[in-house]
């Protein structure tokens, strides 16, 4: 299992996602700098981590959604390449419109750092697999701008389309619907403003993020 | 050739940050304000003759979310 996680100038979260990786896989990912034009050979899992890339300059994700590795980055999702985006990772998704929608500021204008409870809303996904539907799941978020929006016919596209992988169990954020996660079409592509790489070790409060890891890793128990 | 870029939330995009100077400027005493929305200025200075179809791939390709955003391009 070859892994790789994007690293951008202002991602913060790059190093515990790839602690969360080697943890699931036993071998350490590969750092891509988001200048490489190309990903390592055989990559079988991308991860773009949390952090602020660019310093949110312009809109947070969306300079980074134009940077160089992006382009192998979409081109490995259209072959099917699991690909996670998690908080800002999630951010420069959807400004790479590689999920529909966008991540504006909190409706309540505050930074939210703090563990809240999400509910598995789709246990299909190769991401969600080791989760019960309807599952109720406790991972932390930090961020300010995870209000998620999109028009009210994709909205409804997406929930139809069981491409909610998450909801939040209580108002966090502002975000249309509580959505805390959302699939691409293909079902290969994950965003979501929670950090399962942050739960991954009782240390930590709480490992509720590592099974998110070992149904995309393919190392399920 | 300065051109000027002006990005705006799309009508019916909740804009929590227009509330808050909605609410700051009630708060300074200046009632009669019905509604405040904060959009972004990017002043661009580009090569003389750039055509609209340039201006308007920037637009779109980066400096609006057309998603949430709109934007009008104002040249000299």
């Amino acid at each position: 299992m070859k892994t790789a996680v994007i690293v951008f100038p202002g991602s913060n979260c790059d190093r515990d996602m790839a602690v969360a990786l080697e943890r699931v896989t036993g071998k350490a990912p590969a750092m891509v700098w988001h200048r490489e034009t190309e990903l390592p050979d055989g990559v079988d899992f991308i991860a773009l981590p949390g952090g602020f890339s660019y310093g949110d300059y312009l809109r947070s994700g969306a300079m980074a959604a134009r940077s160089p590795i992006l382009r192998a980055v979409s081109d490995a999702a259209g072959r099917g390449v699991p690909v996670l985006g998690v908080c800002n990772g999630f951010q420069v998704l959807t400004e790479a419109q590689l999920l529909p929608g966008a991540l504006m500021r909190n409706a309540g204008l505050n930074f939210v750092c703090r563990t809240v409870p999400l509910t598995v809303e789709n246990s299909q996904s190769l991401f969600t697999a080791a989760y019960g539907a309807g599952e109720s799941i406790n991972i932390p978020v930090a961020h300010h701008d995870g209000n998620y929006f999109a028009d009210t016919a994709t909205l409804d596209r997406i929930e139809g389309e069981g491409r909610v992988a998450f909801r939040y169990a209580d108002h966090v954020n502002g975000s249309a619907r509580n959505i805390a996660g959302v699939l691409n079409d293909a079902g290969n592509v994950l965003g979501m403003m929670p950090h399962p790489e942050r739960a991954i070790d009782r240390a930590h409060g709480g490992t509720d993020g590592l099974r998110l890891f070992e149904a995309a890793l393919g190392v399920l128990a | 050739m300065k051109v000027n870029v002006y990005v705006t939330l799309k009508p019916g995009v909740l804009d929590p940050q227009g509330k808050a100077i909605h609410h700051a400027l009630e708060g300074l005493g200046f009632g009669g304000v019905a509604d405040v929305r904060a959009g972004r200025f990017i002043e661009l200075d580009v090569a003389d003759g750039t055509s609209d179809a340039d201006l308007d791939a920037m637009c779109a390709k980066l400096l609006a979310n057309t998603v949430i955003e709109n934007y009008r391009i104002e040249r000299p």
